[in-house]
């Protein structure tokens, strides 16, 4: 993804900082704030569409540069004719020049149409609803979960740092982050779904709904169980991050002022980490967890294609393939609007959050 | 004294949680098993088979439908008139019962089979063939899929309800390959109308579909499964299984776990490695058939346009036809089909695949060149002036070094691995080839640009061969750079003149004679040139599948045959077989269930308890 995304840390610009006091007497500190706040806002509103206006441009002649004809790529190994390739050039309108084809875009875009699919022959926007929810499903649960698990497990390990139950936590985490996704899902389908030996198959080896469920509760249940092994690996790989940034996090706190006087105050030990150390530092992982569900519409390309999961990474690696232009322009630009988008929902939720970052 | 008592009681309760945590995420995960059914077996009565396929839909329009998986699923949906034979690999009567030529060979009349119905139960009559034919001569959106066959159709008439007679341009050999689905006019004249300019983006997803085939489309859950019910009435008898899933599965391993698990009753497109770790599971057939696919790698004789404009920068000592055939006679097929295809692939050969006994060619006796033999070919380089340089890489008479760019398919490993074998064999000879494994893209792009020196191709080849033979005549050069019909910037007179009678030749003893003679004029030229024949291999399992027809019936294949064979024939195995293998028993589940269960409820009851205790302590 090429997209910029601003770090939610930031200072706010000098210019917030800098507003002038309104001339309002009645009640200058107030409306003076509120004028901070919109600004604030404006500046990243103005910001995050102005990289949605650069992810659009530098998506369309990107993928344009992508070596490959898509018409002869989709038509290899097919008994066609000259005329009937040209058929489809005219069709993808791939015969018009360059500036014509993103005008013609551009102008669809505006009015909220990303195009046809070149393979696919059906509107982008559709296909990508009809997999969103999968994706979302697949992606946000496993984000959700390594999240709570990485956090959990990093508050311990980051209290004690040094002792035993950190040794094997971090070490088993960093083990698992350093396992390739695919080849872990892999060992996953042959142990638990396939079913060797004596071992039945405990899970279905790929997909996300049983073929006849119908009703529904059989196809939760049977969502649910399709789910089990890509969440599994998915949150196996990807938990370390949470649990070494809450990790360390924690340890900067573990020294700080406030926490002495928690103790002084004669709190258990677990209460001072549950109620004083823990929240503060949770505040690095929210812009963690901000960045990383941007990511979740992309998909987890590799779980999903092991998993034959219906989602939104299969789908784009499947459209970079041809190179099917329609298809993954598209895709690139609303991927890249979810991550924009998550970052200005980051940049405006830390400060509520955070006092020290206020306008 | 008490913190530490503290801490070290803290330890339990999170990790009963834990395991109160894991033990409903497993229960949760197993209920369900216990309530679905096992997948061979079927919850609305009859028998489905189910398949593992990983190609995308592109449409399951017939008139634009492009890709392998969509135009497979087509062929069982809607007739042809002619189709192919499972024993002989020839023309074969399907809704036309027999068909007959003039005596100048430009009238064709086909007699259509009586009493033919769509699954609508409208009669199939000749005014449904002619619709379809015209159709895809007089709309451009609608010749994007089939209008090959019919380029050179004059015109298309109903004679009667039964007959119908296609007068050509000029005589046509293919007119018996006719593989072009019949759709109903009833249906498809309104969508036509209706969707105008659209007609192209018409993905004929109104289900079921209405067709004459011995199956009827009736679901598709776009990157997940597609529905194919059984045609009861269909002319050449009910199919053998009820229904016909196509499973989605991205990854092939995967699938090939599933076939394991009998989630689905068969997998086509296998490696080799998957099919020897199946060859010796219980229950499950491996099927090795005979390709129809040929592996070559092409030498660029120079680019040119039908004008004779030069382009590219192939290099330049390639024209010369003795390089060319040394450059082919360094190679040995043994070693490509050994080291490249694991042994699972056939030595080549002339351009058509043995499979098609008939129309293929052996290089042997007369003028042919011999296969392999290093030797031959160091002394034809040293009679015609290549002098080797001082590091033993050649120089041509004209003072070019002879460095070659290979451009490899990185996705194919069967290409990659021959393009290792082609560098040391070339070395051999005093060639010095630059490896170039790059993308499909990339590749595609050097070709058409002219760019190049080898590069690696392959086609599938059909019953009729007559594209594969076209895209090497003088009229399939570009007409201007980058519009190449063929692959290889193959001309040649001799070559055409030999295409030009075996289209117009309707005898095939003597067409494929033809084509023999032009197998020869093509490996002569060392142009094209063949290395081998991969083997298709599949598999499917014995207890849901009890028999299958293969195509041919000799060495042939199941996925992808030009006709219905295969999954029209397909019997069941018996119920008992299907769910004794389909998966573990209901007791087993039962047990499993109950041991999460207990697990659970004890985690939660210890769990409640700690808590209990720690608030009193607090």
């Amino acid at each position: 993804m090429t997209s910029t995304p601003t770090r939610a840390g930031d200072p706010p610009g000098p210019g917030a900082n800098d507003a002038p006091v309104p001339a309002d007497p009645a009640g200058p500190g107030r409306a003076g704030r509120a004028g901070r706040v919109a600004r604030y806002v404006a500046g990243r509103l103005t910001t995050a569409l102005a990289s949605l206006a650069a992810v659009v441009v530098a998506g369309f002649f990107l993928f344009r540069i992508l070596p490959g004809d898509p018409v002869r790529a989709m038509t290899e190994g097919r008994e066609v004719t000259a005329e009937q390739r040209e058929e489809l050039r005219r069709q993808f309108g791939l015969d018009q020049p360059l500036w014509q084809q993103f005008l013609d875009y551009a102008a669809g875009l505006l009015r909220f149409d990303l195009g046809t699919s070149f393979q696919y022959r059906e509107p982008v926007a559709e296909l990508i609803l009809n997999r969103l929810g999968p994706t979302v499903l697949l992606a946000g649960t496993g984000t959700v979960v390594a999240a709570l698990l990485g956090l959990f497990l990093g508050a311990r390990a980051g209290w004690r740092p040094g002792g035993r139950g950190d040794r094997v936590n971090t070490a088993v985490a960093l083990f698992l982050w350093s396992v390739p996704t695919f080849w872990l899902g892999l060992l996953l389908i042959v142990f638990l779904a396939s079913g060797r030996g004596f071992v039945p198959g405990l899970f279905p080896t790929g997909g996300m709904v049983a073929p006849g469920a119908d009703g529904a509760l059989e196809t939760a249940l049977s969502t649910a169980r399709h789910m089990v092994l890509p969440v599994a690996t998915m949150v196996a790989v990807i938990y370390a991050q949470y649990l070494m940034i809450m990790r360390s996090s924690l340890m900067d706190e573990k020294g700080a002022d406030y926490l002495t006087t928690a103790r002084a105050k004669g709190l258990r030990d677990t209460l001072v980490r549950r109620r004083h150390a823990v929240p503060n530092a949770l505040l690095p992982t929210v812009t963690l967890v901000f960045l990383n569900l941007g990511q979740v519409v992309s998909g987890v390309i590799l779980v999903e294609t092991v998993f034959s999961w219906p989602g939104l990474g299969q789908l784009f690696y499947s459209g970079l393939r041809v190179p099917d232009l329609g298809l993954v322009q598209g895709l690139f630009v609303v991927f890249a609007a979810s991550v924009i988008l998550m970052n200005l929902l980051a940049d405006l939720v830390y400060p509520l959050l955070d006092p020290r970052v206020r306008p | 004294m008490n913190s530490h008592g503290h801490s070290s009681g803290l330890l339990r309760p999170p990790s009963l949680r834990r395991a109160a945590a894991a033990g409903t995420a497993l229960l949760l995960a197993a209920v369900p098993a216990l309530a679905s059914a096992p997948a061979a077996a079927d919850e609305d009565g009859g028998d489905t088979l189910t398949i593992a396929t990983s190609q995308q839909v592109d449409s399951f329009n017939p008139f634009t439908a492009q890709l392998a998986v969509t135009t497979n699923v087509l062929r069982h949906v809607y007739d042809s008139l002619i189709t192919v034979s499972p024993k002989t690999n020839e023309p074969a009567p399907s809704l036309a019962e027999s068909w007959e030529s003039s005596e100048d060979g430009l009238t064709w009349t086909f007699h259509l089979r009586d009493g033919v119905t769509f699954s609508d139960g409208e009669p199939l009559t000749a005014d449904d063939v002619v619709w379809t034919f015209t159709t895809m001569m007089e709309n451009e959106a609608a010749a994007v899929a089939n209008g090959n066959y019919v380029s050179g159709f004059e015109s298309v008439t109903a004679e009667d309800d039964r007959t119908v007679v296609v007068e050509l341009d000029q005589p046509q050999a293919t007119m018996a390959s006719l593989n072009v689905p019949v759709v109903p006019r009833h249906v498809w004249e309104p969508i036509l109308e209706e969707e105008g300019d659209a007609f192209a983006e018409y993905g004929n997803e109104e289900f079921p579909t209405v067709g004459s085939g011995p199956f009827v489309l009736t679901g598709h859950d776009r990157g997940r499964s597609i529905t194919l019910e059984a045609n009861p009435d269909h002319w050449r008898g009910a199919p053998g299984f009820d229904r016909i899933v196509l499973r989605y599965y991205s990854e092939k391993d995967a699938a090939v776990e599933a076939l394991r698990s009998g989630e689905v009753s068969f997998v086509y497109e296998l490696t080799q490695a998957q099919a020897e770790a199946l060859r010796t599971t219980e229950d499950i057939h491996v099927n090795v058939a005979e390709g129809k696919r040929f592996q070559a790698f092409t030498v660029n004789p120079g680019a040119v346009t039908q004008d004779g404009e030069e382009f590219g920068d192939g290099h330049p000592a390639l024209a010369d036809r003795t390089l060319r055939q040394a450059i082919a006679m360094a190679v040995d097929n043994e070693e490509i089909v050994d080291k490249a295809h694991g042994g699972q692939a056939v030595a080549a050969g002339g351009y058509i695949p043995p499979r098609y006994e008939d129309f293929h060619w052996e290089p042997e006796g007369g003028g042919a060149l011999p296969d392999f033999d290093p030797e031959a070919a160091n002394t034809m380089l040293d009679e015609a002036g290549y002098e080797r340089g001082g590091d033993g890489v050649r120089v041509s008479p004209d003072g070019d070094r002879l460095e070659l760019r290979m451009h490899v398919h990185q996705d194919r490993p069967a290409n990659v691995n021959a393009g290792l074998v082609l560098v040391e064999r070339l070395a051999d000879i005093g060639i010095e080839v630059r490896n170039l494994t790059v993308d499909p893209g990339v590749l595609s792009d050097a070709l058409f640009a002219g760019e190049y020196d080898l590069i690696f191709t392959g086609w599938t080849v059909n019953p009729d061969p007559d594209y594969v033979l076209s895209i090497h005549t003088c009229g399939a050069l570009p007409t201007e750079p980058g519009t190449m019909q063929g692959d290889a910037y193959f001309c040649d007179e001799e070559y055409d003149e030999l295409y030009e009678a075996q289209l117009a030749e309707y005898d095939r003893e003597a067409r494929a004679e033809i084509i023999h003679r032009l197998q020869e004029v093509l490996h002569r030229e060392a142009v094209v040139n063949v290395l081998a024949y991969p083997n298709i291999m599949e598999a499917y399992r014995t207890d849901h599948i009890a028999s299958i027809q293969y195509e041919p019936a000799e060495g042939g294949n199941i996925w992808g045959q030009d006709g219905y064979w295969a999954w029209w024939s397909a019997e069941p195995a018996s119920a008992e077989a299907g769910a004794a293998a389909s998966g573990p028993s209901t007791g087993a589940w039962i047990g499993v269930g109950t041991v999460v269960l207990v697990l659970v409820a004890g985690g939660g009851f210890l769990l409640l308890r700690r808590r209990a205790t720690r608030e009193d302590r607090e």
